[in-house]
């Protein structure tokens, strides 16, 4: 066995643009679920949302890649009221089953063959990088040591996506410590009693939808960003993964989310590095390689069943909370 | 009440306060004008199916003057409080709060209007610390604003005041020692009383409690009788829904008495509780007015003797709360 590959990359994981993505991703979850009790399910349309506005503006309108971002996050706002209005209203588990439908129909709009010419149905998009590359500081070149060694565009989505990364953990820091925070938290212990109190419960759910949903968008982008726009990402699995995410680093916290993705790649790689070299080297001699891949989601699943049962509140989470679950 | 005054109150003497009198225009009776209303309800009606569990045809609470309102349970008290406040619509009707209409209004918009309410099952919000749910009760926070919020040099100062404005206010209530404890720790008792304190943050015109003394200690209860009082002195309205008698009597400057929906009697405390209508419906015509439970219910008649007991008891608690509050102002 080849240990010196498995631990690079599983240490190359760590900064890998999936755990940076995810991360982003996490962080929206968190502000929808853990600060304010919305229960989205639909995470993976805001990361398709985000994906694909970005990728068509750059391939369909020709825009510079920042000009991509900003039309990514346009559109996830407006996903978020489309969404939102006639949904916010319903109660927690409902807005689950609405939100789950939601991201369906949106991964099968991108994924029709309607929209061929935008979108490429089922072949996805790709080859959208040379503006972004084109706005690389970083001459030509490899940098870096051991495991972390990337080239000067590798570093470069790596950047970006460490910088977003940093400024949705500010944000999200800042905006929880301030009383708009206090509201948000206050709606996911009881709404009725914050509208006792004057406040609208409304926007302030809209406003965290929309603020969730920007970052998850980012967090499609910075996924996409290396390589390509595969319909297949974006599928219901994919938002359950960002939850495991969310729910291994703890819902309410803010660093939570980012560990929660870091870890859960850190441990996907590994697994799916060192499973098929276990049944090489005969040590598990009853499943072939294609079957060791799929052994690592079934471990994926078993350690969230034990994370919510043991450890709810998340690895980051204030274990005081946990007395007052209902 | 005799044995009320005796026992916990050592500490805090309940002073008798001169209760607010010439509330009412005319002849009392069930929706009688008042002469200077806050709210007026008018064709209020409220159904669940073929339950009419609100209707009442005309309703004026008086401005700055506590008023009870009572009635048995499933009298539609809370279904009441719900509609007023914009947590339920009705099915018909119309109602006005100091003049402007309230009728469709959210009930975020009712509450920054000024009418705040707590509920009956108490809603503390569990995963925020005392402290935070007072906070959250304070109007116009500049820090509430999404933009405004993401710089605190914005709201910190509006904060300090507000924090210290709620400390104030816990210490009133007994709760500062808790002000850092989640409020999901707080025992029933006290989540009461933080959802009123936390009403008061606002600075409202018209509080309305739904059975705010349910699960409150004697003692704690005198002192918080005296603060409801205070209100009053410093010019709210207060509307309450109260099943303890005995507050009801000792605070109220007008009582309301519900019954299926409707309002069958009102007047000042001492009148109603004569009202046979109301003994029978309500008190019960046996009462134990000491506890201020009910402890049975006969059909028909009142027996005479168990009125005019109450009558007397009545009168005698009367007499004492006046002498004491001719003591008082002697002693000013
Ligand atoms: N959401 C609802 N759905 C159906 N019926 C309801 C609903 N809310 C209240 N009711 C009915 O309306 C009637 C009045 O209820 P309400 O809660 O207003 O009584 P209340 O006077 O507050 O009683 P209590 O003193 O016990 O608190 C009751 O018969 C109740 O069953
Ligand atoms: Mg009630």
């Amino acid at each position: 066995m080849d240990w010196l590959t498995i631990f690079g990359n599983t240490a190359s994981s760590l900064i890998s643009p999936a755990t940076l993505g995810y991360a982003l991703a996490a962080i929206g979850l968190a502000v929808h679920f853990g600060f304010a009790g919305l229960l989205n399910m639909g995470i993976a349309a805001y990361m398709a949302i985000g994906a694909y506005g970005y990728a068509i503006s750059i391939l369909t309108f020709g825009l510079p890649w920042w000009a991509g971002v900003l039309i990514a996050m346009a559109c996830s706002v407006l996903f978020s009221l489309v969404l939102g209005i006639p949904t916010l209203r319903l109660r927690g588990d409902y807005l689950a089953i609405v939100t789950i439908a939601a991201a369906e129909i949106v991964r099968l709009l991108f994924l029709s063959t309607t929209f061929d010419e935008y979108t490429g149905s089922a072949d996805g998009l790709s080859g959208y990088h040379a503006s972004f590359r084109e706005s690389n500081p970083l001459p030509e070149g490899t940098y870096g040591f051991g495991p972390w060694e990337y080239t000067a565009n590798g570093w470069w989505v790596r950047i970006v996506g460490i910088l977003l990364v940093a400024l949705a953990l500010l944000i999200v820091w800042a905006i929880m410590r301030s009383p708009w925070g206090r509201v948000l938290r206050g709606i996911r212990e009881d709404e009725d009693a914050v509208r006792s109190l004057g406040k609208n419960v409304f926007s302030y759910k809209m406003q965290a939808l929309i603020l969730g949903g920007v970052f998850g968008s980012l967090g499609g982008i910075v996924y996409a960003l290396p390589s390509s726009v595969n319909p297949g990402v974006y599928v219901t699995s994919l938002t359950f993964f960002v939850w495991t995410a969310l729910l291994l680093g703890g819902a309410a916290t803010i660093f939570g989310p980012v560990l929660g993705a870091v870890l859960y790649w850190v441990v996907q790689t590994l697994l799916s590095n060192i499973l098929p070299a276990l049944v090489t080297a005969g040590i598990l001699p009853f499943m072939s390689t294609s079957q060791a891949q799929t052994l690592r989601f079934i471990l994926v699943g078993v350690a969230l069943m034990l994370l919510v049962i043991f450890r709810p509140q998340g690895i980051l989470g204030n274990k005081k909370e946990l007395t007052f679950v209902k | 009440m005799s044995s009320d005054a005796a026992t916990p109150a050592a500490t805090s003497a309940p002073v008798p306060r001169q209760k607010s009198t010439g509330l009412h225009k005319g002849d009392i009776r069930p929706g009688v004008e008042k002469v200077d209303p806050i709210v007026i309800a008018d064709g209020v009606t409220r159904t669940f199916g073929g339950l009419t569990a609100v209707d009442v045809d005309h309703l004026e609470i008086p401005r700055n003057a506590i008023t009870a309102l009572i009635g048995p349970n499933g009298a539609g008290k809370t279904t009441l409080f719900n509609l007023l406040t914009g947590f339920d619509k009705p099915d018909k009707g119309s109602w006005t709060f100091e003049g402007r209409s309230l009728s469709g209004i959210p009930a975020f918009k009712v509450s920054q209007r000024g009418q705040v309410r707590t509920f009956q099952l108490t809603k503390s919000l569990g995963l925020l610390t005392v402290l935070e749910n007072m906070k959250l009760g304070a109007k116009h926070q500049r820090g509430e604003s999404f933009w405004a919020g993401l710089f605190p040099f914005l709201w910190r100062k509006q904060e300090e005041e507000f924090e210290a404005k709620a400390l104030e206010l816990l210490a009133r209530f007994k709760l500062d020692t808790k002000k850092d404890d989640f409020a999901a720790s707080l025992s029933g008792g006290q989540r009461k009383l933080l959802e009123m304190a936390r009403a008061l943050m606002s600075d409202p015109t018209l509080v309305m409690l739904d059975e705010p003394m349910a699960g409150v200690n004697p003692a704690l209860t005198q002192s918080l009788l005296e603060h409801i009082l205070d209100l009053k002195d410093q010019g709210m309205t207060v509307l309450f829904v109260e099943h303890d008698m005995h507050m009801v009597r000792h605070i109220a400057d007008w009582v309301v008495v519900m019954a299926e929906g409707k309002v069958v009697a009102e007047g000042p405390p001492d009148s109603v509780m004569k009202d046979p209508a109301v003994i029978d419906a309500y008190l019960g015509a046996h009462q134990d007015v000491d506890l201020g439970v009910v402890t049975g219910r006969i059909a028909g008649e009142v027996p005479s003797e168990a009125a005019e007991a109450l009558a007397a008891d009545i009168e005698q608690e009367q007499a004492a709360d006046a002498a004491a509050f001719e003591n008082r102002k002697a002693g000013e």
